[in-house]
């Protein structure tokens, strides 16, 4: 792309280079590590391309000064993002400002790369995008069936609970078939008194979740009618010769560290081993000592870090213990890592493919050959031949209320919800705003957002925890509200409609969204040597990401990341590390529904099975 | 490649730096005080050495078509750009005859096009057949249609991975396929690949070394090669012929991103003996966007 002499461009990234970014991010050296990654990369480009135009930016692309003034000075932009909230605020922009995007992603050896341009094809938002995948409550405390449901037990309830802030509700003591939940066994298990000995609770620990409430949950029938029992599983069976107990020599070993790690005090140094049931037991045993011992302050207000090594090393064995009991295949750190850490392959050669790719749709852009801009696919496996797929842009869906102005529908119950449910759920989650402004009618009901004085905000905090039929004007059924964001010059109206009860399971929110309705018939052409032949068919799904995103199907405030930087799309090139290999289950392309005339060479594309399938999941 | 961590790179290019060059090659900073009297291969190997400091990047100097075949034990793979067809098919050759196999590519970007030929000979590799995989019909019809895919449980392991084995034919057997047998649409480029080929070879020229002003020669060549195929001439465009014609060595920064992205998951591929490897030529074209494979081998090799 730097080949052009006119050619002006700012390039905008928040993060700065990580050692786990080098293996493909080849602007960047081992002694760039910390730096600014839009610095280095511009004077990396510099060095082969002395007279280029390039204004680095280390800020954040949400940030208030990238307004769309801003975005109309360009004439293109070029998406390389990581996430879906930031990917629909640039989405936003560049409708409101008019300018072509080109978005982009990878997953491990698929990716693609898409064309959006207002008035001419579709805007990033008018296909749905995947939501977090959320497993229901019962597979993870009770009937796991697949390893990443072990992670999501030991990093959301087990690691909460332990670490984590204490006054929040947990679900890891499972219900017993006399319907008693399992602490009354013990007082709370889980606090440590002060004189108890760290190794000594953490074998209570372990025999507690491991060993009493597995025996619990056995005492359910009917649950394992039809499904293999675990085994619960107890410190002195597994580690018979408890070396922790033969303390002394293994304590004294371990010298004042940087990092604090149950794998180097054990002597485990390789995170792609997979260990046996008793090598995680230990790391189990001595990670918990660990915190208890040397990280005493930070219990009672972690979340889990993927970047925190003994969180990571705790997590691991938990789930691998976890798993083992279930019958489930263990995992090595590395996998584990990945997916606790939501972390997703990053490979250079599609990187390079798609990027090369980008390039290509940019260069009409800017040379004003909007005809021929297409999107493009990139396979791990050939469909047709063909390992990169071209698909013509489809028309805008009249039906997306972010290009096209639908309203839409919000089933509520309006007495119970309270205003700072439809903010945080509903305006900022599923709609992505960020500053929003809430309006009945007229009246301005709520605003969000910097630069508002400290009374305002204090008098909108008071009227967040009202129910909407409670709000000064009152919030019912019929109500349209008008939901504003200024920054992304984005607005769309919601009809309420009340409604009483909603599935604990399915509905989790206690809320739902509709009126955005999918485009179904569209032609879709693979734009083919001059030729143009058409079909009608199902519409192409994005391509879903690979690794699991997963969170219990409830809320939890105070969590680090947002649901919605959680839903991952297809993840760019940024700080991400490659995971397990095996749950390549959710590797997606588009599939061959009908063979038409061999003559054509259209490839007809259809929601692939899978995709059907998850959405069936959650 | 480098950036995976392969064990080592050996490079061979001993031109000098051209503006063309200095317009797709990133490696290499555009100070002639630096790059003045060295060739390509020892200015990448500096680049290339910095990207990831535990792969051997080393220069290796001479011809390569005057070397011994034992040369060749030294690597697991071999990949030819910018040759001449003579030149691909000798090293090809010398490589099929090592006891021990080399993989052998061979690429070419011109203009906004460009081929991948890839020669793995008999490849016996992993295949991950796990229930999470869901191939798409085409991908199980392929499997089966090269006899990789072992309908008996035999080579399914326990740990949902297959044993496969494909047998690649040399260069000269997959250009030598008369072109009415091959598959029904086949990319173009394959075609124009071959008359400019030929045209370089007769005329004695480089790779690369063509221009617009060849045309009337080149298109009397596909009239040849057309006749001798008894096949119509318009089945190789003109308008393809014409720009890779005047584009003469010049290749396009982002075609080249795209066919060595491709490539270099191939070498990795093979040599770590993962992954279902391409199988043989693959083309992309940014005229039509599609990045294909085109599976050309006789019944009989494979």
């Amino acid at each position: 792309m730097a080949s052009g002499s006119q050619l002006e461009a700012i390039k905008i990234d928040m993060d700065t280079i990580e050692v786990s970014n080098l293996n493909r991010q080849f602007l960047f050296r081992q002694s760039h590590v910390g730096q600014s990654k839009a610095k280095v990369a511009r004077d990396a480009v510099l060095k082969f391309r002395p007279h280029i135009n390039i204004t680095p930016c280390h800020a954040n692309i949400k940030d208030p000064e990238f307004d769309v003034e801003f975005f109309k000075k360009f004439n293109v932009v070029l998406n390389g993002l990581d996430n879906l909230d930031a990917r629909r605020h640039v989405n936003r922009l560049c409708l409101a400002a008019e300018v072509p995007l080109v978005e982009s992603g990878t997953t491990g050896f698929l990716g693609q790369v898409t064309v959006h341009v207002k008035g001419k094809t579709e805007c990033y938002e008018c296909q749905p995008k995947p939501t977090p995948k959320t497993y229901p409550v019962c597979t993870i405390t009770s009937t796991p069936s697949k390893f990443v449901h072990c992670i999501v037990w030991a990093k959301d309830l087990l690691f909460a609970k332990l670490f984590g802030d204490k006054n929040q509700e947990n679900d890891l003591n499972v219900r017993s078939s006399d319907g008693t939940n399992s602490t009354n066994h013990t007082e709370d298990v889980f606090e440590r008194r002060t004189d108890e000995d760290p190794e000594q609770y953490a074998c209570k620990i372990y025999d507690h979740v491991f060993g009493y409430n597995i025996e619990v949950a056995l005492t359910n029938e009917e649950t394992w009618k039809s499904r293999n029992k675990p085994r619960p599983l107890y410190v002195r069976d597994v580690l018979p010769d408890n070396l922790i107990q033969q303390n002394g020599s293994l304590e004294n070993s371990v010298t004042e560290e940087s990092v604090v790690s149950s794998m180097s005090s054990l002597g485990l140094k390789n995170p792609q081993d997979i260990w046996s049931l008793s090598e995680n037991s230990k790391i189990f045993l001595e990670a918990l000592r660990l915190f208890i011992e040397r990280r005493q302050k930070d219990i009672g207000n972690l979340t889990f870090d993927k970047d925190d090594q003994l969180a990571v090393e705790f997590v691991t064995a938990a789930a691998n213990i976890r798993a083992s009991s279930f019958g489930i295949p263990l995992h090595s750190l590395f996998e584990a890592k990945g997916i606790a850490g939501n972390i997703v392959h990053a490979v250079a050669t599609t990187n390079a493919i798609i990027a090369g790719l980008i390039v290509i749709e940019a260069i009409k852009i800017l040379q004003g050959d909007f005809e021929n801009l297409r999107m493009t696919y990139c396979l791990e496996h050939p469909s047709r031949k063909m390992l990169l797929m071209p698909v013509q842009p489809f028309e805008a869906n009249k039906s997306c209320y972010v290009c096209s102005e639908t309203p839409l529908l919000l089933e509520i119950n309006t007495r119970t919800s309270k205003l700072r449910d439809f903010v945080e759920k509903i305006v900022k989650n599923k709609l992505g705003m960020h500053s929003p402004l809430i309006m009945h009618g007229s009246t301005l009901i709520f605003e969000a957002g910097d630069g508002l004085e400290e009374d305002v905000v204090a008098n909108y905090a008071l009227i967040l925890d009202k129910a909407l039929a409670e709000l000064p004007a009152p919030v019912t059924s019929g109500t349209v509200l008008t939901v504003e964001d200024l920054h992304q010059e984005f607005s769309c109206n919601i009809n309420i409609k009340h409604r009483e009860e909603f599935d604990e399971e399915k509905e989790p929110d206690g809320m739902v969204l509709a009126g955005w309705i999918a485009p179904t018939q569209k032609d879709a052409r693979i734009v083919s040597n001059g030729e143009s032949t058409s079909a009608a068919h199902p519409a192409v799904t994005e391509m879903v990401e690979k690794s699991d995103d997963v969170e219990i199907a409830r809320e939890k405030p105070g969590t680090k990341r947002k649901l919605s930087e959680m839903s991952e799309m297809i993840d760019h090139v940024h700080d991400i590390k490659p995971c397990s290999s095996h749950d390549v289950g959710d590797q997606v392309h588009p599939q061959e529904v009908e063979d038409n005339d061999d003559d054509d060479d259209i490839v007809i594309l259809d929601e692939n099975p899978e995709t059907r399938k998850k959405k069936r999941l959650q | 490649m480098v950036l995976a961590g392969i064990g080592s790179l050996t490079l061979m290019d001993d031109r000098s730096v051209t503006e063309d060059v200095l317009q797709s090659n990133f490696l290499i900073p555009p100070d002639e005080a630096y790059y003045s009297g060295r060739s390509l291969d020892e200015l990448c190997c500096e680049s290339l050495k910095d990207f990831n400091p535990m792969v051997r990047v080393s220069v290796e100097k001479g011809d390569l078509s005057q070397f011994d075949g034992e040369f060749f034990d030294k690597f697991d793979a071999v990949v030819l750009s910018c040759c001449s067809l003579k030149t691909k098919k000798a090293i090809n050759e010398k490589c099929r005859r090592r006891p021990r196999r080399v993989a052998f590519y061979a690429i070419e970007c011109r203009d906004s096009c460009g081929e991948i030929f890839v020669d793995l000979q008999k490849y016996t590799y992993i295949q991950v057949m796990s229930s999470y995989v869901a191939p798409c019909l085409d991908y199980i019809l392929d499997c089966y249609k090269h006899g990789c895919l072992d309908t008996s449980d035999a080579s399914k392991k326990s740990d949902g991975t297959a044993e496969c084995q494909l047998n690649y034919p040399s260069l000269e057997e997959a250009i030598s396929i008369a072109w009415r047998d091959l598959p029904r649409k086949v990319s173009k480029v394959y075609f124009a690949m071959r008359v400019i080929e030929r045209f370089e070879l007769s005329e004695g020229r480089n790779p690369g070394e063509t221009s617009i002003s060849d045309l009337p020669l080149i298109l009397k060549m596909r009239k040849e090669l057309c006749d001798a195929q008894s096949l119509g001439e318009s089945y190789i465009p003109t308008s393809l012929l014409e720009r890779i014609l005047a584009a003469g060595g010049k290749e396009h920064p982002p075609v080249c991103a795209i066919l060595g992205g491709v490539l270099g998951q191939e070498v990795i591929k093979a040599i770590s003996g993962k992954g279902d490897p391409l199988k043989n030529f693959f083309y992309f074209d940014t005229a039509d966007g599609k990045g294909i494979i085109e599976d050309m081998s006789n019944s009989s090799t494979s």
